[in-house]
C-alpha cells in the first residue's frame, strides 16, 4: 500500500444478552462484548495478553441452542446470537468451578475480584471432605500416568505439596497453582520464548514442571519473572514477597507505587514500583502498556536488588 | 531460539536408536519449517525443523530399545528436533506406556477392567498379586501393573508384556491365564506369540447376515490376493470411475453416520474438507479405540486390513488428499503388524503412492502409534498426539474440517466407519440407506462381553432390539439371571433388565435416554459386584482425564471418592446429601467440560445409581 490512509471498516454484531440487544465489534469473544456494556463475568485463565487457553471454565455462559455451555472468554459472537450470563446452569456451574476449585488448591491469596466471586456464590471448600495433607516433595511430580491409589474418600484429594525454593528471584508454591496454563504461555510464544517450563504429568497429577522436574538454576529459566507476573494465584512469588509473608512484614497497605520508565536499555519498558519501608519489594509493568503489555526482563524486574543492597 | 539443555550425555545406544529415527528426516518439510505454531487451543509450540510430530515414534523407540527414557536421551532428542526439553517432558509424561525412570525388562500390563471383571465375577488381576506379589514390586526384571480395558474383552481377561532391550516385542495374551504367562516367559522372547483367535458366533449360525464382517476369518489378512479374491478393491475402482463428487453424493445418500461415538454424519464431514480451499488435506482412520468393553476395531484390523485401507484410500480420494494417517493404541501389537503389512503390500502393488491403479491419483498412508492414553481418541487430542505434543484436546470451533491435523483441513473417522464405505460403494448410497432403520442406515458391530454365552463381535442391521442381541450370543452365561447390562461402553450407561426391548438404533437409544456409543454390550450376571464395576468406572475416567479442564480435572476425582464413600459406609451427612452432591459434579462435568470425556464421565454411574444396581 503506497502513501494511503489506512480506513478500518469496524463492522459490528446484533447480540442479545440478558434479553437485551446491542452491538459490539464483529470478531468479539462474548466476553469482551459483555464487559464493553459493563456486564460481569468471572474469569481465571484468561487474560488480556495471553492466547486464551479456556481451561479454567469459570466463564461459561449459555448460548441458545448449544448443548452444553461454552467459554466466554473464547467463544466469538455470531449475529442474533442469544447468550445468558445469570442463568440457573450457569450459576450452579460457576460454583462448581470455584467449590471444585476451592477444595483441592490453595486459593487464600487470590484477587480481590475473585475473593468477591467466591463469597457471591458461597463456596465451601470442604464440601468434599477434609482436605488431604500434602504430598511428600516430589510425590506429584514423579506419579505414572494413569495410575493412582486409591483412597477412602474421606479426604478431598488436594495439589498440596512443599513450596519449591531453589533460587533467589521467586519460588514456586505450587499447591496454589489451578493450571492455569498463563506462566506457560508466557514462558513460551506469548512473551518470553525461553520454554523453560511445560505441564508434565496428567489428570489430576497434572503440573506445572521444567524436564524431570529440576530446580530452575537447572533449567533454561533466565528469571525474566514474568510468570510470577501473569500467575493469578500467587503459586508464584517474588522471593522478597515471599519471604515477608513467612515474617509477617507483608503489608499492601504500607505499599507506595511509582512508575517509571526502565533504565536498562533503550526499549523503554514501563515499571511500576512497589515499594514498603522505603525498600523496593517488587516490580510490575501495567498489562496494557503498548511495549511491555505486562512482560519485562531479568534487568528490569530484578535490577532493583542491586540498589536495595 | 538457543534451547538450553542439562548437558546430561546420552549414551551411544540411545544415540544410535534416536538416530535411526532422526534419519528419516530427509529435509525440513517445507510446509511445517521453522515456524512457531499456536495449535487450536492456544498453546503455543516451537517447531524448528518442522519434524516435532517424530517426537512420540523416537520416545516409542527409546522405550522398546532402552526400556526407559533417561535424561541424557530426552535431551538429545530434543535438541534434535527443536523441542525445549521441558516440552518433551510433558509429552513423555502424559502417556502411560512411558517410563521416565529406571523400569525392568518386561512389564506386564493386566486387565482389571469392567467387562473381565464381569466374565469372571472376579478381579481378573487377583491371580497375578497371588502369583508375583503386589503389583507395581520388580522382581526378576519383571513387573507387572494394573490396566484399563485392552480391548480383547471377549476372551474375560487379557495381559499385554511390553518387553524392552534388542530383542524388544510387545504380545497381547487373551485369555490370560498366570501358568501360561509363566510359561511364556519362560521361553525366548521371539517365541511369544499374540493370540489370534477371532469369536464371530454368527460365521457359523447366520453367516450371510454378515456384511461388514464378511471377509473376517476368511480371507488371509497378509495376502492382497486373497483380499482382491474377496471382493477386494472394487470399491476404489469403482470410486476413481465416478469421480470425487460423486463419491461424497453416494456417502450422503447412504446417511452413514460416524461409528466412533459422535454419530455425525459422514456425508457432511467429507463435503467440508472437499469444499476447503486451504492445502495440503489430511485424512485420518481413528484407530485409538480404548473405550472399555469395545474390540470391533481390532478384529477388523487383524483380519481385515486391506479394507482399512482401502477404504481411507477412498476418503483420502474423495476429500483431496494426498497423506493419510492411521492412528493405532499402542496396545494392540498384531493389529498393527497386519496394518503395517497391508500398508507395505499396498504400496507395492500400486495401491498406495504415485498414480494409483495408473489414475491421477496419489496417496500414502502412514501408522502412528499411541503410548496409552484413552484421551487420544478425541478427534483433536489425537491430531496433537500426531503432532507431537499432549494428548489433551482442542477447543471446538475451529473444527478438524477447518482447522485439523498440522492447523489443516482434515477429515478423521473410526475404523468400522470407513469400512461401511466400501459396501455403500459396492450397493449404493440409496440401497444402503434402505438397511437399518430410516434414521439409522446400515448395520453396526456389538461388541459382547461380560457374563454372556457366545461372548464375541456380532453385526446386526441398526433397530435389532437389545433382547435379540442377547439371544443371538446365547443369553447370559451359564444360565445365570440378568441384573444388568451396560450400553456403550464407560462413556454409556447402564440398562436393566426390563429394558431388553430398546432397539438398538440412534433414534431408538435417544428415546430410551441411553447411547450406543462403539457398541458395547456388556453384560452383567445376578452375581456380579455391581459397585466394584462402578468403583472402577469412575477409576478409569479419574486416570484417563487429560487434566486441562477443572470440572473433569477435579469432577472426576470427586465422582470416585463420593462413590467411595458410598461404598464403604463413609458418608458425609445423609446418603441424599451425598446423592445431592454427586447430582452437582455430573451436571458441571456434564456442562463444562471441554470435551467428551469429562462430559460423559459420570453418565455410566449416575444411570446405575438411579437403577439401584450400587449398593451403599
Ligand atoms: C474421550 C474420547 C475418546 C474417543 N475415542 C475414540 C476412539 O478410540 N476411536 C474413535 O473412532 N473415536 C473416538 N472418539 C470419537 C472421536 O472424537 C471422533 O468423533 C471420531 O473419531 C469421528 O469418527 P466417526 O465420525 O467415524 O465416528 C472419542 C471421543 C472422546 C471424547
Ligand atoms: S522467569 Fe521467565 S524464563 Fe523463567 S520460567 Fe518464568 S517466564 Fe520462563
Ligand atoms: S503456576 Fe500460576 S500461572 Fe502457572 S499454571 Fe499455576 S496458577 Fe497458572
Ligand atoms: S474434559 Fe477431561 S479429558 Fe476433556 S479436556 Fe477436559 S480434562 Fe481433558
Ligand atoms: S476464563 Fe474462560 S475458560 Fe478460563
Ligand atoms: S480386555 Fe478386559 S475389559 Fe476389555
Amino acid at each position: 500500500m503506497s502513501n494511503g490512509v489506512a480506513v478500518s471498516i469496524q463492522r459490528t454484531v446484533k447480540i442479545t444478552v440478558n434479553g437485551s440487544e446491542f452491538t459490539a465489534p464483529e470478531g468479539s469473544t462474548i466476553l469482551q462484548a459483555c464487559r464493553s456494556e459493563g456486564l460481569e463475568i468471572p474469569t481465571l485463565c484468561y487474560l488480556e495478553n495471553l492466547t486464551p487457553v479456556n481451561t479454567c471454565r469459570l466463564c461459561m455462559v449459555e448460548v441458545q441452542g448449544s448443548r452444553t455451555l461454552v467459554p466466554s472468554c473464547s467463544r466469538k459472537i455470531e449475529p442474533g446470537m442469544v447468550v445468558n450470563t445469570e442463568s440457573d446452569r450457569v450459576q450452579a456451574s460457576r460454583k462448581m468451578v470455584l467449590e471444585l476449585l476451592a477444595s483441592s488448591v490453595d486459593m487464600s491469596i487470590v484477587s480481590d475480584e475473585l475473593s468477591e466471586w467466591m463469597e457471591r456464590h458461597q463456596v465451601d471448600k470442604e464440601r468434599f471432605g477434609p482436605q488431604a495433607l500434602p504430598a511428600q516433595l516430589g510425590e506429584r511430580e514423579t506419579t505414572h500416568a494413569g495410575h493412582h491409589v486409591r483412597g477412602d474418600g474421606t479426604l478431598a484429594a488436594t495439589v498440596f505439596e512443599p513450596v519449591k525454593i531453589d533460587n533467589d528471584q521467586y519460588v514456586r508454591d505450587y499447591s496454589r497453582c489451578v493450571l492455569c496454563y498463563r506462566c506457560v504461555e508466557a514462558c513460551g510464544t506469548d512473551a518470553q520464548n525461553t520454554f523453560a517450563i511445560a505441564l508434565g504429568g496428567r489428570g489430576f497429577e497434572a503440573h506445572i514442571t521444567t524436564e524431570y522436574d529440576v530446580p530452575l538454576p537447572e533449567s533454561a529459566c533466565v528469571y525474566c519473572g514474568n510468570c510470577v507476573a501473569v500467575c493469578p494465584t500467587n503459586a508464584l512469588m517474588f522471593k522478597i514477597e515471599h519471604d515477608m509473608r513467612q515474617a509477617q512484614t507483608w503489608d499492601e497497605s504500607r505499599q507506595t507505587l511509582t512508575r517509571t520508565i526502565c533504565p536498562y536499555c533503550g526499549v523503554g519498558c514501563n515499571l511500576e514500583i512497589h515499594a514498603q519501608d522505603n525498600k523496593i519489594v517488587k516490580v510490575t509493568s501495567p498489562l496494557d502498556h503498548d511495549v511491555t503489555s505486562g512482560m519485562l526482563c531479568v534487568k528490569g524486574r530484578f535490577g532493583f536488588e542491586f540498589i536495595n543492597s | 531460539m538457543d534451547l538450553k539443555t542439562s548437558g546430561k550425555p546420552a549414551s551411544v545406544e540411545e544415540k544410535e536408536v534416536l538416530d535411526a529415527i532422526l534419519s528419516k528426516i530427509d529435509q525440513p518439510d517445507p510446509d511445517r519449517n521453522g515456524k512457531i505454531l499456536t495449535d487450536g487451543h492456544g498453546i503455543p509450540s516451537f517447531n524448528s525443523g518442522g519434524h516435532r510430530d517424530l517426537l512420540l515414534p523416537a520416545l516409542h523407540a527409546l522405550q522398546e530399545r532402552i526400556g526407559w527414557i533417561s535424561h541424557g536421551a530426552l535431551d538429545y532428542l530434543s535438541i534434535q528436533l527443536g523441542v525445549p526439553p521441558a516440552e518433551t517432558y510433558g509429552v513423555a509424561s502424559f502417556y502411560s506406556m512411558f517410563s521416565l525412570e529406571q523400569a525392568p525388562e518386561t512389564v506386564i500390563h493386566v486387565c482389571d477392567d469392567i467387562a473381565c471383571r464381569a466374565a469372571l465375577n472376579a478381579d481378573p488381576a487377583e491371580a497375578m498379586g497371588q502369583r508375583f506379589g503386589s503389583d507395581s514390586r520388580v522382581s526378576d526384571n519383571t513387573m507387572w501393573v494394573r490396566s484399563p480395558c485392552l480391548g480383547r474383552c471377549e476372551e474375560g481377561s487379557a495381559a499385554l508384556i511390553q518387553h524392552s532391550g534388542s530383542a524388544h516385542r510387545r504380545v497381547l495374551m487373551a485369555p490370560f491365564d498366570v501358568d501360561d504367562l509363566a510359561n511364556q516367559m519362560r521361553k525366548p522372547v521371539l517365541e511369544w506369540t499374540n493370540t489370534d483367535s477371532v469369536r464371530i458366533p454368527q460365521r457359523e449360525t447366520a453367516p450371510d447376515t454378515l456384511r461388514l464382517l464378511r471377509r473376517v476369518g476368511v480371507v488371509d489378512p497378509s495376502s492382497v490376493d486373497s483380499y482382491k479374491v474377496h471382493g477386494g478393491y472394487e470399491a476404489l475402482r469403482r470410486a476413481l470411475e465416478i469421480g470425487p463428487e460423486n463419491v461424497i453424493r453416494e456417502v450422503k445418500d447412504s446417511k452413514l453416520m460416524g461409528r466412533g461415538g459422535a454419530a455425525f454424519p459422514t456425508g457432511v464431514k467429507w463435503e467440508s474438507v472437499a469444499r476447503n480451499t486451504v492445502r495440503p488435506h489430511y485424512f485420518v482412520c481413528n484407530a485409538d479405540e480404548s473405550e472399555p468393553g469395545t474390540f470391533k476395531d481390532r478384529v477388523i484390523m487383524e483380519q481385515d486390513p486391506f479394507s482399512i485401507v482401502e477404504g481411507l484410500t477412498i476418503a483420502g480420494y474423495a476429500t483431496g488428499c494426498e497423506k493419510g494417517y492411521v492412528y493405532i493404541r499402542g496396545e494392540y501389537p498384531l493389529a498393527e503388524e497386519r496394518l503395517e503389512n497391508a500398508i507395505t503390500a499396498a504400496r507395492t502393488r500400486g495401491l498406495l503412492g504415485k498414480n494409483i491403479l495408473g489414475r491421477d491419483f496419489s496417496f500414502d498412508i502412514e501408522l502412528r502409534r499411541g503410548a496409552g492414553a484413552y484421551i487420544a481418541g478425541e478427534e483433536t487430542a489425537l491430531f496433537n498426539s500426531i503432532e507431537g505434543k499432549r494428548a489433551e484436546p482442542r477447543n471446538k470451533p475451529p473444527f478438524p474440517a477447518q482447522a485439523g491435523l498440522f492447523q489443516k483441513p482434515t477429515g478423521i473417522n473410526n475404523v468400522e466407519t470407513l469400512i461401511n464405505i466400501l459396501e455403500i460403494l459396492s450397493v449404493g448410497g440409496i440401497a444402503y440407506a434402505k438397511i437399518g432403520t430410516p434414521d439409522s442406515s446400515g448395520t453396526r458391530l456389538f461388541c459382547l462381553s461380560g457374563s454372556v454365552s457366545k461372548p464375541g463381535l456380532y453385526e446386526a442391521p441398526f433397530g435389532v432390539k437389545l433382547g435379540d442381541l442377547l439371544e443371538m450370543a446365547g443369553g447370559v452365561a451359564s444360565g445365570k439371571t440378568l441384573k444388568a447390562i451396560l450400553l456403550g461402553g464407560a462413556a454409556g450407561s447402564f440398562v436393566g433388565p426390563d429394558q431388553l426391548d430398546i432397539p438398538l438404533s440412534f433414534e431408538g437409544v435417544r428415546t430410551a435416554g441411553v447411547t450406543l456409543g462403539s457398541g458395547v454390550v456388556m453384560v452383567f450376571d445376578q452375581d456380579a459386584d455391581m459397585n466394584q464395576a462402578i468403583l472402577r468406572i469412575a477409576q478409569f475416567f479419574r486416570e484417563e482425564s487429560c487434566g486441562q479442564c477443572v470440572p473433569c480435572r477435579v469432577g472426576t476425582v470427586r465422582q470416585e471418592e463420593l462413590l467411595t464413600r458410598l461404598a464403604t459406609n463413609n458418608m458425609i451427612g445423609s446418603r441424599s446429601d451425598e446423592l445431592e452432591l454427586f447430582g452437582s459434579i455430573a451436571s458441571v462435568m456434564r456442562e463444562s467440560s471441554i470435551c467428551g470425556l469429562g462430559q460423559t464421565a459420570a453418565n455410566a454411574v449416575e444411570s446405575a445409581l438411579k437403577l439401584g444396581l450400587f449398593q451403599g
